[in-house]
């Protein structure tokens, strides 16, 4: 069995993989409650299978890039499992999950929310395969008329007109890149892509 | 054998820059083990949260190996998680808490979310047993200073006071930072003031008979750290030698004077003989002392963990954990949220 999930997007979407097919499937869109969300949408892609944590043999995790918060969610549950099932856990880049099920013909692109006006961006040939990135940046320094997948070209139709689905990644779709292999492993590790922000400290929370 | 009395807990603790992950056995102690990112912090004075939510995120699995290696047990062999929900700071806690959850889940175990606050108070039953029916709680802090009347400590507690401005443990900090000493500063104070002595009468925040009306059990800090700034200052400015550990010695006898004139006061006007101190500014000599000698005229026992688990720990968290366990009380689910403002009267989320 191998587990999927990815939560370097406002989807928090998990899959159960049997080695055969996709036995269970579970997205839910909302930006803001990573942490809530992924825990019961694993529960529930397990019971839907019938089967618990430790019929788990592998396990698949987005690695972003994607905001950071709620990308490590996804990378520490993982691994925390990684850790108690003794399995191994592999990374994907999450935007080749988002390629994997792009639908056109010839070369594409991938675009997702970056926030702060930004992007994080890739290339793909015809067959899906990465040719550039990930990196980001403002979406006209990748601006494009041709096909752009991903969350980024719907917000961004200034410089992506040509918006193409998915709009989020499946982890469905990773798990069947990832069981057969069509996808470059990658260490369970988030693609931060920038540094933290080297502002002043926080300001102490004020007791009570 | 694990028993509802005796549950083996792992607690995780993750609210601000150090990465705790702990064992205990009932209120046995197994281990402690703290990964702490406070030296990536440190040439910003203070904790930067992104810089502590990615430390988290890469300590978080090897501190949990170690914590087993040390006691000697598997993690199949956890009764119970537990881990800080909050408060602290947020992207933090969440990697904590999605640990936790991770853990409880896929071992099939019960999970606590637990206040940072109240787990402060229960790591003392780790040292001197368990708390008594009621105490008072000094709670001080990097970013917290409160007095706490304690019942249950699984159920809440009642607030009698706080910081109106900065926390102990912050004007340490920058009292450091003026005097030239390193991040976080409160143990370079305690040592370099056990070498000078008491000779300047630095203002004590709160305490003037028109404050104590509605300020009884509460404290201020900024306008010492200010009087001590103006005080250096005005030495530099005359060409004058700063007296480093004068000026430490006498800010801490100021900043312990109103601590435990204030908490022993609490413990007589609620007719309470226990004080527990607790939080990284526990750890202070001069507290520690002046606390026992002030208690003891009237009659009141001071309990301190020792320093170590003073300082955030995982095993404060599971010590709260334990007691949870222990009074039967009903476990957090698995969609609960990490609250970086959780109230001190919210102990289990
Ligand atoms: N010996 C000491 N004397 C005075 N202050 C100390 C001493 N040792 C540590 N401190 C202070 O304690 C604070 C750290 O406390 P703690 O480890 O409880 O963490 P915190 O991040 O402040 O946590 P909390 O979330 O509990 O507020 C720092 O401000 C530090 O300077």
């Amino acid at each position: 069995m191998l587990l999927a999930l990815d939560t370097a997007t406002s989807a928090v979407t998990v899959a159960l993989h049997d080695g055969t097919v996709v036995v269970a499937e579970s997205t839910v869109v909302d930006a803001r409650r990573h942490g809530e969300l992924l825990m019961p949408g694993i529960r529930w892609v397990l019971s839907e299978a019938e089967v618990t944590p430790v019929d788990v043999t592998r396990i698949a995790v987005g690695v972003g890039p994607g905001p950071f918060t709620g990308l490590r969610v996804g990378i520490v549950t993982a691994k925390t499992m990684a850790a108690v099932l003794e399995v191994p856990v592999l990374g994907v880049c999450t935007l080749d999950v988002v390629a994997a099920s792009v639908r056109v013909e010839g070369p594409f692109a991938v675009a997702t929310d970056a926030r702060r006006k930004e992007v994080y961006w890739a290339r793909y040939d015809a067959k899906a395969r990465r040719t550039s990135g990930p990196t980001v940046g403002k979406p006209d320094v990748f601006a494009t008329g041709g096909p752009v997948a991903g969350r980024g070209a719907v917000l961004y139709p200034g410089a992506f007109p040509t918006a193409v689905a998915p709009e989020y990644p499946s982890a469905a779709e990773m798990a069947r890149i990832a069981h057969v292999g069509e996808v470059e492993m990658l260490p369970p590790e988030p693609l931060y892509l920038r540094r933290p922000d080297a502002v002043e400290p926080a300001a102490r929370r004020r007791a009570l | 054998m694990a028993t509802a009395d005796d549950p083996l807990v792992l607690g995780i603790e993750t609210s601000c820059d150090e990465t705790g992950v702990g064992l205990v056995r009932g209120n046995t102690l197994l281990a402690d083990a703290v990964a702490s990112s406070v030296d990536e912090h440190a040439r910003f004075g203070g904790v930067v949260p992104e810089v502590a939510s990615r430390a988290h995120l890469e300590a978080m699995v090897p501190t949990i190996h170690r914590s087993c290696r040390e006691a000697g047990v598997r993690l199949t062999d956890v009764d119970a998680v537990a881990v800080t929900s909050g408060p602290g700071l947020a992207g933090a806690l969440l990697v904590g808490v999605a640990a936790a959850k991770a853990l409880a889940f896929t071992l099939d175990k019960p999970l606590y979310g637990v206040n940072h606050l109240s787990a402060h108070v229960a790591v003392d039953q780790l040292e001197h047993g368990p708390l008594p029916e009621r105490c008072v709680a000094l709670l001080v802090s990097g970013g917290h200073s409160s007095l706490l009347l304690v019942d249950d400590v699984t159920i809440g507690v009642e607030p009698l006071g706080a910081t109106v401005d900065d926390a102990a443990g912050e004007a340490f900090d920058k009292v450091a930072r003026l005097l030239g000493l390193p991040f976080p500063g409160g143990p370079h104070i305690d040592r370099v003031a056990a070498t000078g002595a008491v000779t300047i009468d630095f203002p004590r925040g709160l305490t003037a008979r028109k404050d104590l009306e509605r300020h009884r059990f509460d404290f201020s800090f900024s306008g010492l750290k200010t009087a001590v700034a103006r005080w250096v200052e005005a030495r530099e400015r005359g060409g004058e030698a700063v007296p480093s550990a004068d000026v430490a010695a006498s800010f801490q006898e100021a900043v312990c004077d109103v601590l435990t004139r204030k908490a022993v006061d609490a413990c007589v006007a609620n007719g309470v003989s226990h004080l527990v101190i607790g939080g990284g500014v526990a750890a202070n000599s001069r507290l520690r002392a002046l606390a026992v000698e002030r208690a003891a005229r009237h009659r009141i026992t001071v309990r301190v963990p020792r320093a170590g688990l003073c300082t955030d720990n995982g095993a404060m968290v599971a010590a709260l954990g334990a007691e949870a366990v222990r009074r039967g009380r009903q476990p957090s689910s698995l969609d609960m949220a990490a609250d970086s403002s959780q109230p001190i009267t919210a102990v289990i989320a």
